[in-house]
This record gives C-alpha cells, structure tokens and sequence, in this order.
C-alpha cells in the first residue's frame, strides 16, 4: 500500500483511514465503474452516511461526529485511494459549514442535526454562472426581496449534485453591483429548500443534468420568480461572497486530499503492473524510464500532502491559511494527474482499458485543476496577495 | 445477557508476517489487528445481546505490548468493555497457556454465553475454545452458525458437510461460530470515537493469580520441532482449445477426483 504523507503530530488518524478504506472497499472499482456514465452512488451514499462519516465535520452538539477538518480530510483521501470517486458526496460535508459559521441558531437547530443524519441532503453549491466564471462577483442570480420574501430569477451553471440535494447553499446578489463599492459586495447566501414534501422541485426551480467527461452529475439550475421565505438568508445580507470564501478554504484542503488518494491508487496500481508485466525478458518497471515518472510522481505527491497537512493544521488551529489551502489544491491536482498520467504510461494499452480504472480516475482527477478553482486563479491569487505583484485578473 | 467474547489481535494478515527464526514462531512486535475471524463473533454477541434486550457483550483477549487497537476495533463495533491480559512471561504460549489464561480471565466476568471463533486465521490450531471449555468446567459446541438463546438455554446450528445438526445446551456455555456466517458491521465513526473511552481492564499473571511457570515458554507442552517453506506453486497446465479441450478438463478433474 502506498501511503501519503503522514500528519506529524496525530496518531489518531490511523483508525479513520482503516475503517473508511474498509467500508469503502466493500464497493470497490467494479462498483464505480459499474456506474458509468451517470449513474448515482446511492448505495455507497447511503453507507457512509449511516456510518456517520458525512456529518463527521459537524460539531457533535447539533448530531455530528465533531471531527476537525485534518480528520474529514483523510475520510475524503481514502475514498479515493480505494478508487471511489467522493465527489458523490464530499460537498454533504463541507457545504453546510457556511450554515455553522453564518446561520442564525434558529437555522443551525433546524438543519443541521438532520443533515448530520443524513435526512436531509445539503450538498448543492450554487455559485458559477454562465456569464461570470471565475468572476464570482459578476454573478447576476438576482434575490429580491418583496414583502415578506425574496424572489430569486437567474441561472447557475456546474451546480453538482443538485438532482440528489434536498438543500442548496445560493449566492445571489441582493444589490445591483452598480450601487456597491466593491463588485463582489452585495451578494447573499441562501439555503434554498429544494423539494417539497413529496419530494419534488418547489415552482420556479428547475435542472438540467450536463453530461460530462466523468460522472459526476453537475447540472444547470434554473431560477424563475422562486420564493422564499425571509428566513432563508444566511448571515448578513450583502456579506455573502465572503461568508462562501471562508467555506471555500475548507473545500479546497478536502479535494487536495482527494487528489492525493487519486494519486496514491496510480502509483500503487502502477508500480505494481510495472513490477509484475514483463516485456523483453524483465519486469518493464526495471527500466528507468518506467520507474522515474512513477518515483517522481510519488515525490511530489508527497510534497503536495505535506502542504495540505500544513493547511489543514493551520484551519483547525483557525488560522489564515487561504495561501496554503490554494497550494494545497494546486499541488495536490497537479500531482495526481502526473501520477495518473505516469500509470496510464506504465499500463501501456491496458491503461485505456476501462477495465483497469486508470482512465476512469485519471478523468475524474483532471477535474480538480479546473474547479472548484481554476490553477491559474490560485497562481494569479498568489502573486497578487503573497507575492504583492499588480492584481492580475 | 452477558457475552464474553474471546478476541485474538494478530498481526495484519496483509502485511507478509515473519517468523522468528530463534523460537520458530510469529514475530508478534509489529501493530496487531482484530482477527477477522473473531469479528463474526463480536457480531453474534452483538445480535444475541440485542435480541436479549438485556446486557451487553465483553471482550477477552491475551496478547502480547498491551496491544488494544484490535480491541479497539470491536469496542468501536459495539462491545462495551474488555479484558486484556498481556505478561512478559505468556511469550512462547502454546494453546493450552492460552486457553488456561482466558478461563481465568472470562471466569471474572462470570458470562451467560461464550463465544470464540473456530479457529484463528494465523495459529488455526482450532483447539482453544473447548480447551477453555473444558478448563471452566462448561459444556461446549463446536463450528455454531447460528445461535439463539431462550431461557436459559442455547440451541445452536451446528455446521456439518452434509447441512447442521441442531444443538440445544445450558447456560452459560462456550460456542465457537464459524467464518462467513453473519456480516460483521462496520463500525460507525460514532462507534470508533465512543471506544476510546470505553473501559479496557488490563491484566497481567499476578492479576489472574496464575503461576507463571505453567505458561508461555516455561509450560509449554507444544513445541514446534522445525520450520520450512511452503513448496512453490508450480505452473499450472495450460489447456489451448483444439476442439477437445472439454474432454481435457474433464479428465483432468476426474483425475483429481473432483468429479
Ligand atoms: C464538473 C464540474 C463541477 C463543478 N461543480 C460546481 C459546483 O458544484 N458549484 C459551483 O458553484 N461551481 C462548480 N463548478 C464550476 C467551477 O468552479 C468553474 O468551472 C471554475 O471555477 C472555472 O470557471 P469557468 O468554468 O467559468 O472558467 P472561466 O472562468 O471561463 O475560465 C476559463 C479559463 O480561463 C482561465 N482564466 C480566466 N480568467 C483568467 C485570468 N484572469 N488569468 C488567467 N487565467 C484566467 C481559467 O483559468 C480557465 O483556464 C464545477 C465545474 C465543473 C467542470
Ligand atoms: C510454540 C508457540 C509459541 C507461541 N508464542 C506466542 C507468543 O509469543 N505470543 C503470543 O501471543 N502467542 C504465542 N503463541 C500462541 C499462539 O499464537 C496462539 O495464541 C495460541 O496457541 C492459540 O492457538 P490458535 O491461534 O491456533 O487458536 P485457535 O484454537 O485456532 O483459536 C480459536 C479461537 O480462540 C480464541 N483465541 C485464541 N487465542 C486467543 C487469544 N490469544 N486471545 C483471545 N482469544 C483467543 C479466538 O476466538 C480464536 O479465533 C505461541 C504458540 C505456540 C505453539
């Protein structure tokens, strides 16, 4: 078994990654593969939700597992590693921890315990639109509100899982940009209430699934006059891009990790293929231009967990680690798609072979260095805010 | 009702083990884990003790450093507490010391039921349950698939070749459950926080007033006389089909006698 970088001061992990790595291979690549292209995990959901894993990050006194983000973390990493793909699931995770830091207690006593039940699903994150992209303030999702509610007309575009969520974190913006100092004040976060009690779409919500390179069931979700009540804005109104920021370093350490158990499963599925395939009389990973891109991946996989150890240390300790966390997601996605690409080397023709799951995974890696942030952004973040160079974007 | 469950911690099966080329016996210094065999147990008494409404399942195990993380495991399943004997002087115990041990140890929690796996996965001598049976004085059934208990009687299905034989015997008593027959459940992340405060009694031979010269290398009736490597798979045949690889097969299953 190939492991990552182990976190220098917890022992505690050990017994997570076990029983994680247990249940999750009780599914195992079969079963993933067996769901191409767009079908749904419901069963391994379900499983790790009964198992208390999804509510593992919220605070044990509204239900949760109160576990800290470095723990959440390796849960993510060894779905991964075992070769599941956690975007499934991984936001029923992290979504709701705007509602923590920014939801009335009324709101946090509603939701929250049911969330970490299970019984409610809060795993849609509506945030990119069409028109803005990376330029979250130049969202036009407009909430407004009318007596005792607000009406919500818009669009979002790559919002996951929403055809599997009962509950939607929405970033709208409630004053018209012209009015505001800055372009990304005077947004809101909402919880939108998705489904009726029949389970169905509540007027004036409607998806499209947007098929993919890789299952990952991301849609487009439609707003036509929605309603909702007064009580559904999170924190403080106008506040919300930075209320959804502060959530944001969290996601970014959770799909690092991911990436680091993408690239954990390449190496060990490479290193073994190269140790065992002979051609030309020896095994193929005796030859060095085998052997070095899988020994280079492993070196800077291990680099890139050691960073998002450094960021998840520093966000438990609840310090600024919106630098680390970024590199963290930069590192970690460069890094498993490197390893990926080295295995799909190593396996020669096999690696197109469905079969064998290194397309699959190599597809589903790929994805991180373009969302939940683009690379780029992360460098263009850097240099500005780190480095004190001109904003660039 | 209270269930002991005897648990062995084993080195993980998974990581190539190595003997000791000295005692010609498992090194047993590396991070021991839960025998898998023993979680079918742990789930049993789980069940048993759910259908009962009443009481709750224990843990016994000897093993050696004090090792818990197996225990850990089956605490995190559900069991409440656990006993866990370690001592310098039980290195080199054969099955005998070891089931001389449990008696000692389970006796103090004066269970209505035991349970113990058929055999372990890496010493699978299959001897220890009815050693510690017989050691306690308790009748005992051997290769149980399914228990239920009822007035203070357990009827046991007992695993045989040709289906099971139904098995009714008195409380307490000491049954050993085969592999495979119910599903163990994962422990949930609930489950594994909780078992790090649940009670872990550890004990050593003073504790368990046993004299220690009668156990581990010093009692040992057992001795393993020599080691060696388990012969090379050879290559297997390979049967190309030139229309009569059928006919082939068959024959070659019927010299096996297979068939
Ligand atoms: C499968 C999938 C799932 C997703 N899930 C969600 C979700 O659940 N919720 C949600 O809100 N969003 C989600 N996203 C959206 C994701 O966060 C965005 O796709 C991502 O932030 C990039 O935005 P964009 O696609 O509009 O690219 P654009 O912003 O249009 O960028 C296109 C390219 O131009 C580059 N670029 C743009 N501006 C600059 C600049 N100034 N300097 C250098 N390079 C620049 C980018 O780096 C990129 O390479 C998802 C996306 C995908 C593909
Ligand atoms: C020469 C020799 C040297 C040994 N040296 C050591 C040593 O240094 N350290 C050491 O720990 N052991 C040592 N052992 C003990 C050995 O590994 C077994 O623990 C013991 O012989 C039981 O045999 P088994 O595993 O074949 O049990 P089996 O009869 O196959 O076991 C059946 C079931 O009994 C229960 N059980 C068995 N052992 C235990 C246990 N220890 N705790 C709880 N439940 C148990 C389990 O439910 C198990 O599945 C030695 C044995 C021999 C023969």
């Amino acid at each position: 078994m190939i492991a990552g970088a182990a976190s220098a001061h917890r022992d505690d992990l050990d017994v997570i990654r076990t029983e994680v790595r247990r249940l999750a291979d009780k599914y195992g690549c079969e079963y993933w593969r067996g769901l191409e292209p767009d079908r749904y995990p419901e069963e391994f959901v379900a499983d790790l939700t009964t198992h208390g894993w999804l509510g593992a990050l919220i605070p044990e006194e509204y239900g949760g597992g109160g576990l800290d983000l470095t723990g959440a973390s390796v849960i993510l990493e060894e779905v991964s590693a075992s070769g599941g793909n956690p975007a499934a699931c991984h936001a029923q995770m992290y979504v709701m921890g705007t509602l923590l830091r920014h939801g009335s207690e009324e709101q946090k006593q509603r939701y929250l315990p049911r969330i970490a039940s299970g019984d409610l699903r809060l795993q849609a994150f509506g945030v990119t639109e069409p028109a803005a992209g990376s330029d979250t303030g130049s969202i036009r999702t407009r909430a407004v509100r009318d007596g005792d509610v607000w009406r919500v007309n818009g669009q979002k575009i790559w919002t996951s899982r929403a055809m599997y969520s009962d509950l939607m974190v929405l970033l709208a913006r409630t004053m018209p940009a012209e009015e505001c100092e800055r372009h990304t004040d005077g947004l809101s976060v909402f919880l939108v209430e998705m489904r009726d009690d029949a389970g169905e779409l509540v007027p004036g919500l409607s998806i499209n699934p947007i098929p993919t390179m890789m299952n990952h069931n991301t849609t487009e979700v439609f707003f036509d006059d929605l309603e909702l009540p007064a009580d559904a804005l999170v924190g403080t109104e106008g506040m919300g891009f930075r209320h959804v920021l502060d959530g944001m370093n969290a996601e970014r350490i959770l799909i690092a990790s991911e990436c680091i158990g993408d690239g954990r499963f390449f190496l060990e599925r490479a290193s073994a293929y190269a140790s065992e395939r002979t051609v030309f009389g020896r095994p193929i990973g005796a030859n060095q231009g085998v052997q070095f891109p899988l020994a280079k991946a492993y070196a800077n996989l291990q680099a890139a967990d050691l960073m998002r150890y450094r960021a998840a240390e520093l966000f438990d300790a609840g310090r600024p680690c919106a630098a680390e966390a970024n590199m963290a997601k930069m590192l970690a996605s460069e890094a498993s798609w490197a390893a990926g690409n080295a295995a799909l080397d190593t396996h020669g023709g096999f690696g197109f072979a469905v079969e064998y799951d290194i397309e699959r995974k190599l597809r589903e890696t790929r994805l991180y260095q373009v969302a939940p942030v683009n690379n780029n952004l992360v460098l263009a973040f850097l240099g500005e805010k780190v480095l004190g160079m001109p904003k660039s974007y | 009702m209270n269930v002991v469950v005897c648990v062995k911690q084993i080195p993980d099966p998974a990581d190539p083990g190595a003997l000791d080329p000295e005692t010609r016996t498992l090194k047993r210094d590396v991070k021991l884990i839960l025998d898998e065999s023993d979680s079918y147990g742990v789930e049993m008494g789980l069940q048993l003790v759910d259908a009962a409404g009443e009481g709750e399942v224990r843990l016994v195990s000897m093993a050696p450093n004090n090792e818990v993380s197996g225990l850990r495991t089956a605490l995190a399943m559900g069991a409440e507490s656990a006993v866990l004997v370690s001592d310098e002087a039980l290195a080199g115990s054969d099955a005998l010391s070891t089931a001389k041990v449990l008696a000692a140890a389970i006796a103090r929690c004066e269970p209505d039921l035991v349970l113990a796996a058929t055999e372990s996965s890496d010493g699978y001598t299959g001897t220890v349950p009815v050693q510690v049976a017989e050691l306690m004085d308790l009748p005992s059934v051997t290769f149980g698939k399914e228990i239920t208990v009822e007035g203070g009687t357990a009827t046991v299905k007992r695993q045989t070749e040709a289906g099971y034989d139904e098995v009714e015997c008195p409380l307490p008593c000491v049954v050993s459950v085969t592999a495979g027959v119910v599903e163990p459940r994962y422990p949930s992340f609930k489950g594994i926080m909780a078992a790090k405060n649940k009670p872990v009694e550890e004990l050593d031979l003073a504790g368990l007033g046993i004299d220690p010269t009668t156990v581990g290398w010093a009692g040992a009736r057992q001795e393993i006389t020599e080691i060696a490597e388990a012969p090379a798979r050879e290559a297997g045949e390979v049967i190309v089909d030139e229309g009569d690889a059928h006919e082939r097969i068959l024959a070659f299953l019927d010299d096996l006698k297979v068939l």
